[in-house]
Order: structure tokens, then sequence, then C-alpha cells
């Protein structure tokens, strides 16, 4: 039998060996007693202090596939590129599309950050991202997470400040769906407003939902298309930024 | 897939506690998972059975998980109540004032371990 093959519960019952020897197996163990994020969450304190120290700040942009980030975010940096230095990493499985994207569109650096197919981005992958992307030069850092409303929500990524987009086309019962990202965010910009009028999303019942979850969140409305409500959002995100 | 992301953290931190302690096997982690924690305990073990063959110090390594109930405190009444299947309204007096106090773990437990292949004990007789 091989060590794999010997379990816990066959282990009991093995029998003693013929003649003179008893074959036993000594388990010990360690309690760990740690949250499995526990980690995660050293480092991502690690990598705040480091950025405060250089002057960057971070912001973490969150959403489910499809929401518009890459636009919203494209809409936003053309609005504070004159005010800010501004870096965008985008995360993504597979392509360099968003960040040449971004490249092309608003002119500041940017870098595509393939991350092995996982669901999520860590402060141990961020941190590396950002030794890689040089930050020295920036005052504003965007990470353009992978779109997942699940994984990114559990891992703190090191960013001053987390931003979630929530757009029209994808329903105002999203809150109720995907509690923890609700509650994790800072600020929730509900995208695509223009859209309002074909679908059967309330303003109000959305906010009442986010409310629940999270009564102190900053709520905005945007269209990075027609460009409402993205003066307010470009302002709210230089506040944070200035301190 | 949420699973294999936080398979992976469990096995990074079991991998270290072993190397740590000179550790010849991991025979066995407990996981304490919260009730509403969102992880399916069926997938993990999956994602589990397959991530721990990459790694010769656990790749025999059983998961075993203990289940955290969920349980709500009401601000309002200062009752606790199970969350599920009630969810935020306090079942008391219908507050939703509520928060969560237990069931969103997500901890290694302990970790059962070999010092060596075996021991064979010579009998004194």
């Amino acid at each position: 039998m091989t060590e794999c093959n010997m379990r816990r519960d066959e282990r009991v019952e093995t029998p003693v060996a013929e003649g003179s020897t008893n074959e036993t197996r000594k388990v010990r163990v360690i309690e760990v007693k740690e949250s499995v994020f526990h980690q995660n969450d050293v480092e991502a304190e690690a990598l705040r202090a480091e950025l405060s120290q250089k002057g960057v700040f971070m912001m973490n942009v969150m959403s489910s596939p499809g929401s518009g980030k890459t636009t919203a975010l494209c809409a936003l940096v053309n609005r504070l590129k004159e005010h800010l230095r501004i870096g965008v990493m985008d995360v993504d499985i597979e392509t360099s599309l968003d960040a040449s994207c971004v490249a092309e569109a608003t002119g500041v650096k940017s870098l595509q950050i393939h991350n092995g197919g996982l669901c999520h981005i860590d402060a141990e992958m961020t941190k590396r991202a950002i030794d890689a992307f040089g930050v020295e030069d920036l005052d504003l850092v965007i990470l353009e997470n992978i779109g997942n409303l699940v994984c990114p929500a559990e891992f703190d990524t090191g960013s001053h400040m987390s931003m979630m987009l929530l757009s029209v086309p994808e329903g105002d019962d999203k809150p109720l769906k995907y509690p923890l990202m609700f509650s994790v965010c800072d600020l929730i910009v509900i995208s695509k407003i223009d859209t309002l009028e074909f679908f059967d999303f309330s303003l109000e019942k959305a906010t009442a939902n986010i409310r629940a979850l999270n009564p102190n969140a900053t709520i905005l409305t945007i269209s990075a298309k027609t460009g409402e409500g993205m003066d307010v959002l470009a302002d709210y995100v230089m506040k944070r930024v200035k301190g | 897939m949420h699973e294999l992301g936080v398979t992976f953290y469990v096995i990074k931190d079991v991998k270290k506690i072993a190397e740590d302690n000179n550790v010849y096997k991991v025979d066995s982690v407990t996981l304490e998972i919260g009730q509403v924690s969102g992880v399916i305990h069926e997938q993990l073990q999956d994602c589990w059975k397959w991530a721990i063959k990459k790694e010769p110090i656990m790749d025999c390594a059983k998961l075993l998980i203990e289940e955290i109930p969920a349980v709500t405190f009401c601000e309002n009444c200062k009752k606790t109540y199970a969350t599920v299947p009630q969810g935020k309204i306090c079942p008391h007096c219908g507050s939703d004032r509520t928060y969560l106090t237990q069931g969103n773990e997500f901890n290694i437990k302990e970790i059962e371990v070999l010092d060596q292949p075996h021991e064979v004990i010579l009998s004194e007789e």
C-alpha cells in the first residue's frame, strides 16, 4: 500500500504486522487558526503603505464583464490627465485589448496584466505588477480588475480606494445577488444611464439595495457615452487622490 | 472559478507551515468555513484533489471541512438569530438593522502531519 492510499480510517484498522514488528504511523497536529486571507491582508497593507510613502494613490476598479469599465475609465482619465499623472493597469485573462484601448484613447501609460486564468488579482500579484510598471512618476494608478463580482471582493489588492461599476442593463437587483462586492466598495457608480429608458431598472431600488448593504458608500450615476455625470465622478476621484 | 483561487491560497499557506515545521508529509488539512462565506464544499474538494498533485509535500493530504453556522445580531432588539434562512430582516422584531456576527469565516484550523514515512517499532518480546 502506498503512503497515499493509507487514509486515516484505514490506519485505525491496520492489522498488527506478523512477527515481532508493529508498524504504526505517528501523526502530529499543528494548530494554525488563521484566516486564509490573512497573508494577503498583510501584503496589501504593506503595499498600501509603500505607495502612500511614494505619494501614489491606487484605485481598484471592479465590475461584471461588459459593464463598461474600460470605456468609463477612458472617459475618466481624459478628464483627469491634465491635473494628475495617471497610469492604468489592466488585468485580464487573455489579450492586451484593454490596455491598448486605454493607451489609444487617453495616451497615458498603461500595462496589461495577464493573471494566468485566475478569477482575481491579489496583493502579491499587484505588487509585482506595480514594480514592473514603475509608479514613481505617477499620482494615480488605476487597477482595472478582472470582470467578476465574486472573487475580487475577497482580496484586498493594497489599493486606497475601491470603486465598482453597476451598469443599467445588469439590473437593480445585482446588489442582492453579490452582497460582498457591494459591501466592500467606497464608491459605487451606476453606469450606462443613457439606456435607462430601455430597461426596467429603478435607480431608487438600486440605491436602496446598495444602502442596505453599505450605508457609507458614495453612489454616483454616469454615462461614459453622453458624458453625463462624468465631471462629478472626476471631481470625486480628484478629491480622494488629493486626500 | 472562486474555489480554485482560494484552494491555491490554502495550499500556499499549508506548504509554508509544513516547510517551517520540517514535516515529511501533510496528512490532512482542516478548514473552518462559514455557512455564508460563499464557498461550495464539493467544488473546493474537487479543486483540492487536482491542485495538491503538484505539491509533493501534500500530494495525499485529505481536506476536512468544519462548517461554522451563520449568526446575525439585531441592533434593535439585541437578539441573535440563525442567518439562514431569515436573512437580513430580524425575525423577532422585523428590523433591518442587523449584522452578521459569524458565518463568513475561511480559516485554516489545523493540519495533521507526518514527520517521517512510517515508524517500525520493535516489539519488546
